[in-house]
This record gives structure tokens, sequence and C-alpha cells, in this order.
């Protein structure tokens, strides 16, 4: 990809609200060891994918910082794949230390891992291409919607 | 006037000057935001779009199988660069490793590129599906000149027996221009050589047909120096390479760089490009970024000065790092068969015993001469933008003007600037208006950019319904399935 500032967190926001949505609304009743009522699973689900997007915004502005020391000022595909390591294993620990309004306790970490790689991979698959058939000027305006 | 002149006028819309790529794309896009074929017409001597590149790199050792240097999603043939050639060559092959290269390219693989014939017959295809060959009047154009009453006059010379008149003037509102490269300049001394002794088989440029060179050094071993730091250079040295390691050749290759890259080098830490060995290493013609990223927004807010310093910035001769050149050429320094040097040329002399010789200085201000039997010019200069008639003819009675980089200045959207007529508007994009708030126009995705910008100006005079999502997408399984539009 090659983002601008703005155009990486407007890309972040679209994607994950509906990507990340859809994701979540098929996958949560079938998590493993999720507990509670449909409505307080749902709830912790979609309160860690809010978490994911609100923390993601600042990720953006350390990958922003990171990509100006490249050359070509470019996000490689990789990178914007192996991503989920840092932003993954931060979600889960402020899941595990309880810090994550709403959601407590945490949910058992194969859910949270199912979920996250999954939405993860539909994102990061979604921007790296699909993304281009009904936004054909997003790629020229590095990754801005408006 | 020009019906009192007894030239025919030919009534279109919008004519598309120029046959090649440039108006291929252009003229995609405006198929695809709807526009039927009887509303363009496009003039040009040349009989598909690709036919002027097929050449080229033909000649400059990019034969249909060899891989050319472009971005997987830069496809001229489909607006939405989805699937990208990866797909295409994946499916055709039956393999993974292309999709391997592109999920792991630049950090561990080289960047993926598609091959010129996968390029080609994808053209191809998408000019069949728009019906490109209904809109495209042979012939050479001479002039565009603005008309009194608005819109413009294209004057074209048809082939000789197509027409009745010599000449036969379009009427359109809206013009593009595409005229492509202006022509090839010769490095001086090189063009000296051969005007002084008329020798144009030994010294001789990338661009042109060379291959008496390739079987020369097949019958007998000799000695080429290749002169430039850019992809042609690559590519003919990966040429000689492998033409020595395929009919075991005893060839010498003295490569003369006119600026030594020996590390990463730029004017800060976070404008550094890397380099070794004499090249400056990039992916591609441009920074990448300069497609859609930061640096196509930083541009677009630039003038006069401060665009030309960024120019010269990014700016500079490079060439892809690829493993296999490098391995290569690795080789050849150790065996003693590739000898790359720093040089300026001073001149260049024919010897009694037939072959020439190269006088050089170095930074160092030392003297030099290398002998050799042939001299190849791979730095690609170009020439000015009024060795094109068409352009000069603009520059001279239109009031379009030239911008820091002395080519044709456009506005955001590709109009030339200060040529407006009436409600009509001028467009130009490719080589012609590099130097403009877009940089990578001479590139098939900055053609892409181009055309877009375009197309969205001219659906904003209410030429063509602007492309929304929903149209968009449709349009695209349209491309998928390739219905003719």
């Amino acid at each position: 990809m090659l983002p601008t500032l703005g155009g990486r967190i407007q890309t972040r926001i679209f994607l994950l609200c509906t990507v990340g949505v859809i994701i979540t609304a098929i996958l949560t009743p079938i998590l493993p060891g999720m507990t509670g009522t449909m409505g307080e699973r749902y709830t912790a689900t979609y309160l860690i994918l809010l978490t994911v997007l609100i923390l993601g915004i600042i990720w953006e502005f350390i990958y922003h910082f990171l990509m100006q020391f490249r050359w070509e000022k470019d996000w490689p595909t990789l990178f914007g794949f192996i991503t989920f390591i840092n932003e993954g294993f931060l979600v889960w620990g402020l899941l595990l230390l309880g810090v994550v309004p709403g959601v407590d306790p945490a949910p058992p970490a194969l859910a949270f891992w199912i979920l996250f790689m999954v939405v993860w991979i539909c994102v990061w698959a979604v921007a790296n291409g699909p993304m281009r058939v009904p936004f054909i000027r997003w790629r020229f305006r590095g990754g801005r919607l408006i | 006037m020009v019906a009192a002149a007894g030239i025919p006028i030919v009534d279109t819309p919008l004519v598309l000057a120029g046959g090649g790529i440039g108006s291929f794309v252009t003229a995609d896009y405006l198929r695809i935001y709807g526009v039927p074929t009887s509303h363009m017409r496009i003039l040009s001597n040349i009989d598909h779009p690709w036919q002027t590149y097929e050449y080229l790199t033909r000649v400059s050792q990019i034969p249909r199988p060899e891989r050319i240097r472009s971005d997987s999603s830069s496809r001229p043939d489909n607006i939405w660069g989805f699937p990208p050639y990866t797909w295409q060559e994946t499916f055709k092959q039956k393999t993974l490793k292309h999709w391997i290269q592109t999920l792991t390219e630049p950090i561990f693989s080289d960047f993926w590129t598609p091959q010129a014939g996968t390029v080609f017959k994808g053209m191809e295809r998408e000019a069949q599906r728009i019906s490109y060959w209904d809109m495209l009047v042979k012939g050479q154009v001479r002039m565009v000149r603005r008309r009194a009453g608005g819109g413009y006059f294209t004057i074209l010379t048809p082939p000789p027996g197509a027409s009745q008149t010599k000449r036969v003037a379009f009427r359109s509102q809206y013009v593009h221009l595409a005229i492509g490269y202006p022509g090839l300049r010769f490095l001086p001394d090189l063009q000296e050589f051969r005007e002084k002794y008329q020798d144009y088989q030994h010294v001789v440029n990338a661009y042109e047909p060379h291959e008496h060179v390739y079987d020369y050094l097949r019958n007998r071993p000799g000695t080429v120096l290749v002169r430039g730091g850019g992809i042609v250079a690559a590519r003919v040295l990966q040429r000689l390479i492998n033409d020595r390691k395929q009919y075991g050749l005893k060839t010498q290759i003295l490569h003369l760089f006119r600026t030594f890259v020996t590390s990463s080098h730029g004017p800060s830490i976070f404008k550094r490009r890397k380099g070794a060995n004499g090249w400056a290493y990039q992916g591609f013609n441009y920074p990448k970024s300069v497609w859609g990223g930061q640096l196509k927004a930083k541009m677009r807010k630039l003038d006069g000065d401060a665009r030309a310093k960024e120019y010269k910035e990014m700016g500079g001769t490079n060439t892809p790092k690829r493993r296999v050149w490098e391995k290569n050429m690795a080789e050849g320094r150790r065996e003693n068969w590739y000898h790359p040097t720093q040089g300026v040329v001073d001149s260049v002399e024919p010897t009694p015993d037939g072959k020439l010789v190269t006088h050089f200085h170095s930074n160092d201000g030392v003297q030099r001469q290398a002998i050799a039997d042939f001299i190849i010019d791979c730095t690609g200069l170009e020439a000015d933008i009024t060795e094109h008639r068409v352009l000069d003819d603009l520059l001279k009675f239109s009031g379009a003007y030239r911008n820091p980089l002395g080519r044709l200045e456009v506005e955001t959207t590709f109009e030339v600037k200060n040529t407006a007529s009436g409600n009509g508007a001028l467009y130009a994009s490719g080589s012609a208006t590099l130097g403009g708030y877009f940089p990578g126009v001479d590139t098939f995705l900055g053609l892409q950019v181009a055309a877009q910008e375009i197309a969205d100006d001219l659906a904003r005079r209410r030429f063509c319904k602007k492309l929304g999502p929903f149209r968009s997408t449709t349009q695209w399984f349209k491309w998928a399935f390739n219905s003719r539009i």
C-alpha cells in the first residue's frame, strides 16, 4: 500500500466498521468457550473490535513515522500483515489486565485469537485488492475515502 | 477558414491524439464511464496501442517472455488494478511462487513484475472489449489549434490513398494529447562521433535495433562499453552476460557510470536511497508513493522551484536491485570480465585497427582511455518537447507553456494550462507532461492516474457520468466476464 496518514486512518475505520463488523457478527455465536447470554457475548466482541479500532489509530501514527525511513514511502503488503503481532498482543494484554472497559473477564485465548485473526486477515485481504473495485479513486489518494 | 482552405471537417466531441498506451488508457476509462465510441476519435499512425512500447522494449532487450519494470497492480487493461497480474500468472502456471513473491516483496524477495507478453495480451483483450478499433482513425496528427468559436481543430494527414484530401480537420470540444516521447537524444559525444565518422554500427543506442552487436560477439571475442546506470543498462548487461554464459563467450564488459553510487545516498535520514557498485537502487521509475501516497500528495501542492527541487531529490538514474543481476555482476567482477568504473567522457575516436577509444576523466581528475569494439548508449536521454511538431506548435500558437522541468505545464486535472477555448478543454498526459503536479506520468499507473483525473474533469463538465461505487462494481464484473461495452 501507498498510504498517507489520513488515508491509513480512514481505511482502518472504514474496513473495521464494514468487514470487521460483519465478521464479528458471524463469528461471535460460534466462538469457543464464550460464556454469558448472546447479548453479553456480542457486547464483549464488539467492544474488543472497538478497542482494536481505537488503538489502531494510535498505531497508524507509529507506522506512519516508521514509513518515513523508507525511501519509497510505501508500506509493503507483508508489513500490513505481520503487524497483527504487535497489535494483537497489545489488545490481548490489555484484556488480561482487565483494563478494557466493559470486557471483564477476558474471553478465552482461543476465542480472542480466532476473532482477531479472522478479522485481521479479512481486512488485510480486502485492503490489498477488492477495495479498489468499488472505490476506484481510493488507491490514488493514499487510502483516503473522503 | 479551414473549410475555405478545402480541408474537410469531421465533428466529434472528443479527439484523442496519439494511439499509444496513453490514449488507450484514457479511452478505456471513458468507455467504462459510459462514453459511446461515437463520441471519441483516436487519431494515430500506429495500429495497436502497445506497438511502439513493444518495439522499444524488444530492442532494449525485453522480449515478450521477459519481465518489465512495473508493479503487479499497474494494469493498463484494468482501471481497478484488481486482480493484479500475479493472479493471472499464478492460475496459468499453477504455482504459488508468484503469490509468495508479492506477499514478501520487497523485503525477502525482489519486486514481482509481469512478463511483457502478459501486459500486451491483456491490452489486446481490453481493446477488443471496449471496441478500440471502432474509434481509431489512421493518420499523422499535424497540429491542434484553438477554434475561434470555442473548442479545437486537430489537423490530421491521413495515409496516402485513404482520403481525397491531403488533410482532414477534426472539430471537437475536447482534445486529449498523449503523443509519447518526443524522440531519443544521443549523448553529445556519441552523436558527434556518429556524424563525424559516419559510423552507425559500432556506436549504438540501446533503444535502436542492435542485434548485430550480439551477433558479432558470438562469432569472435570482443569488448563492449556500456554507458548509463539505469534499467536499460541493466537489461543490456543481462543480455551480454546471458550470451556469455550460454555460448561460452569471452566478452569483456566495460561499464561507465557518470555518477558512481557506492552506498545509500540522499539529503537526510528520511530521504535515503540505497545504492552500491555504481547503481542507485529503486524498485520502479519513481519512489512508489508518487503513485498514490505521500509523495503524490506532497507534490500536488508544489509549484515552481519547490516542485523542481522535489523532482531533483527523487530523481536521478536508478535501477531495481534484482538478485540475479547482482549475482551475475559479482561473478563478472570476481572473474575479471565485468569492469564498472566512474567517468565523464571527453571524446570518442576510432583506432587504426577498427576499434573505438573513449577518452574520459574520473571525478579525481585522472584521464583514462577505454578501448572497445562497440559502445552501447543506455542513457535513454529524451529530446526536447519542441522536437515534436504538435507540441512545438502548441507552445508557439496556443498559449501552452513549460513547467519547471521544461515540459508542458498541466493542471492537477491534466488540462494544459492557458489553452482553454470557450467551453472546450485540452488535456495532455504521458511523458510530455513530466514535471507537473503528479510525477509518475510516463508510467502505466501514471497514465491511469491522469486518465482518471481527466475522466472526472470531463464528468464535471457533463461530458460523461462520474463513476460511483455501484457502477464501478458492475463495470468490474463486466471486465471480469469480458463482456463488451
